[in-house]
């Protein structure tokens, strides 16, 4: 039952911080992956596009695609990952307590996470913004018309807390129907217990075409937050925050060169500096986060550059089809800029 | 030994450690001294390793502004409130839900346990089947199946069920009209007042004359009729000074009236349902435990048939029923937080589950929730003792 697990989660990560030993703040996460031979994920209790299971039980997205470039850069090998799955509630403390070493989970960078947890975050895997989800019946086309509504919405998210902001701001009432699980929140939708339905508008896309009949639902244009998801690791521990932080970047540095999983080979021996750097063939810049020079190489060939990994879980060749929009590269007028490797 | 004949000690006094009871208060000083010693370090170890992860620590965060909403609040709460008053905002909806539990589980558990004992066989076997199928079924099911398989089919707000364009109930909640009093009102309280008094008072007068001179009035009845009685009276007399505000249908909800949401119907159904199963075992068992020479003593002393029930089996019953029905009590007090599994903003969905989540102060959370628990549990036990000491058979 999700609920006794959360309750679970819970307790025995407070045990964990209460007992645990104070050395434990120093551990070396790359040291304790190695030795275990895999990275522990956190991932999200199912949404698609970002970290769901597919049909054969592997998990797929691309908050996955994260965690499996971690693991190709640190152990070289993309597959040896072991995902935990987290709903809203629990994610943070599962990471505290070390029960996960990255948690990519479509999270929301923002100060309070930043700063009072103890953790930090590495950098934005997808730009995102809150949105609405109404039933077509009800004939709304802006989210100004939503006054006295009841809205569904998941549990201890920044969701939440914008929704709240955006009522207030315009002058309107709502009535909040709070579930732990996003699959509540459509089952709540879908059964008419609430009228619409809030959440990062890329959510909204994956949770729309899990409805029985998509086409009776729309998302209303307004998009009412910042919501930078990206992944989060421990505060305390540098060289493991380097490596998830620039495990991101080679994706996207790759795309901006133009290397990916099918020609990574040939660019092997590619005239290009910057792919040199990248790919490991001039320096080691992997050296001082304690990775081989290959990790890059190891990154692209196994899991792809960001564009693939875009495109292939929430883009244009999955069933989610979301633009690019502000997640295209800073060269093709989107906001993805990536640090160069060198 | 205490058998062996003291002898006046001679010579030097033996150390202490030859003194039994010097070694057991040692004993116990240096086992109490390592549990303390045990609890210190946990807690300095907890802080420790919160300080040194780099997490906020302490309670500041109370005061912070909360900055969400919730579906239900019995005092005043806006998104502009306080984490503090989250807190308590989940309290109240945990004990509005624990209390109507009690009540319903305490009423309905009664009339089952006692109609399970009924010499008609299809009450009694109405009763054991109620019994069977709701004890056995977990709790958590019951709970979804109110809410998704009976209140979640409800219709849609716009074709709601009515009773005289006053009552309404959709998939939203149940709405009800809500009285507005008018100037003049002040009377009724008063009058309800006067009437339990005079009440109480005819009930002290009716037992006492029953004792001298056994004669007796239907009392509870008469004592319901003036309760009931004396405030309609006075409401008729001075213009029925009340209004109802009925809900309206506006917008996307009915508004103005008294709303219950379908949350709160559906947790408070499954556990009463639930706890009632329970309390029915024990109000049997209760009764089964008075031996049927008492009531062949009773009708022998020529107690009329339907007060030996009253008069003699249930107030010796309720001391073998009261214990288990505290226990019951608060495992339904303490099942209340399975809320959560459906939204319904009690003080784990609210406090342990969005607060938690918004400050990241899990120790905190968990710890003032899991003492908020103990204390209403504590409380309750607390009550029911009393009630078992004042119903305990006093011998004489």
């Amino acid at each position: 039952m999700r609920y006794d697990k959360n309750a679970l989660v819970l307790m025995t990560s407070a045990a964990a911080l209460s007992l645990g030993m104070v050395g434990q703040a120093q551990a070396d996460t790359l040291e304790d992956t190695r030795e275990r031979g895999e990275v522990r994920c956190g991932v999200s209790d199912g949404l698609p596009g970002f970290s769901a299971p597919d049909d054969e039980g592997n998990w797929q997205g691309i908050d996955v695609d994260v965690c499996r470039a971690v693991a190709a850069a640190v152990l070289g090998d993309s597959e040896a990952v072991s995902y935990t799955s987290l709903t809203a509630q629990e994610r943070f403390t599962a990471l505290q307590s070390g029960e996960v070493d990255v948690l990519s989970r479509n999270t929301t960078w923002t100060t309070t996470r930043d700063t009072t947890l103890g953790l930090n975050f590495t950098g934005v895997t997808f730009y995102d913004g809150q949105g609405f989800l109404i039933s077509k019946d009800l004939g709304i086309s802006s989210a100004k018309e939503l006054d006295g509504a009841s809205v569904c919405v998941q549990s201890g998210t920044t969701t939440e807390l914008n929704l709240a902001d955006y009522f207030d701001a315009n002058d309107m009432e709502f009535n909040p129907i709070v579930f732990d699980t996003s699959e509540q929140t459509v089952g709540g939708f879908e059964s008419g217990r609430c009228d619409v339905l809030t959440s990062d508008t890329s959510q909204l896309a994956a949770l729309r075409i899990q409805l029985d009949d998509p086409e009776s639902a729309e998302v209303l244009p307004e998009v009412i937050s910042k919501e930078p998801l990206g992944p989060v690791v421990r505060q305390g521990d540098d060289t493991w925050f380097n490596i998830v932080k620039w495990s991101l970047f080679a994706m996207l540095n790759a795309e901006e060169y133009g290397v990916n999983s099918e020609n990574v080979d040939d660019m092997l021996d590619s005239e290009n500096p910057s792919i040199a750097r990248l790919l490991g063939e001039d320096g080691n810049y992997g050296e001082e986060m304690g990775l081989e020079a290959d990790w890059a190489y190891n990154i692209i060939d196994q899991v792809g550059n960001y564009a693939e990994s875009y495109d292939r879980n929430v883009g244009m060749d999955s069933p989610l089809e979301i633009e690019r929009g502000v997640n295209r590269l800073w060269t093709d007028g989107g906001i993805h800029y990536a640090p160069p490797i060198r | 030994m205490s058998i062996r004949p003291q002898t006046q000690p001679t010579g030097p006094k033996p150390p202490f450690w030859r003194d039994r009871a010097k070694r057991a208060l040692l004993a116990q000083c240096l086992l109490l001294a390592a549990l303390a010693a045990i609890v210190l370090f946990i807690i300095d170890n907890t802080q420790d390793n919160l300080a040194s992860r780099g997490i906020t620590t302490g309670l500041g965060f109370l005061d912070d502004t909360a900055g969400f909403g919730i579906g239900q609040t019995l005092i005043d709460y806006s998104s502009d409130s306080t984490y503090g008053r989250t807190f308590i905002v989940g309290l109240l909806n945990t004990l509005l839900v624990s209390g109507l539990g009690v009540l319903a589980a305490t009423l309905v558990g009664f009339t089952v346990g006692i109609a399970r004992l009924s010499s008609n066989w299809l009450v009694a076997r109405l009763a054991s089947g109620y019994i069977e199928v709701f004890r056995n079924i977990p709790l958590l099911l019951q709970i979804f199946f109110w809410y998704f398989a009976v209140l979640q089919s409800l219709p849609s707000t716009r074709e709601s069920m009515s009773l005289g364009e006053a009552i309404f109930l959709n998939i939203r909640g149940l709405y009800l009209p809500k009285p507005q009093f008018l100037s003049g009102f002040g009377s009724i309280p008063i009058a309800i007042v006067v009437a339990i008094a005079a009440s109480i008072g005819l009930i002290i007068w009716n037992r006492r004359r029953h004792a001298a001179t056994g004669k007796r009035l239907p009392a509870i009845w008469l004592s319901l009729a003036i309760i009931i009685g004396l405030p309609l009276l006075v409401l008729v007399i001075t213009g029925i000074p009340v209004t109802w505000e009925l809900p309206e249908l506006g917008g996307f909800n009915f508004s103005g009236g008294i709303t219950i949401i379908p949350e709160l119907l559906a947790l408070w159904l499954a556990l009463s349902i639930y706890t009632a199963s329970f309390i029915a075992e024990i109000v049997r068992s209760g009764i089964q435990a008075i031996s049927h020479g008492q009531t062949e003593a009773a009708l022998a002393l020529s107690i009329p048939k339907k007060l030996v029930l009253r008069l003699v089996i249930i107030p010796q019953a309720m001391r073998v029923i009261v214990p288990p029905l505290t226990s019951q009590y608060l495992n339904l007090t303490k099942n209340s937080s399975l809320a959560t599994a459906i939204g319904y903003p009690d003080l784990v969905s609210v406090f342990a589950g969005t607060t938690l989540n918004q400050t990241g102060q899990a120790i905190e959370v968990i710890a003032m929730t899991m003492a908020v628990y103990l204390t209403i549990s504590l409380l309750i036990s607390m009550f029911m003792n009393w009630f078992n000491a004042r119903m305990a058979l006093v011998e004489r």
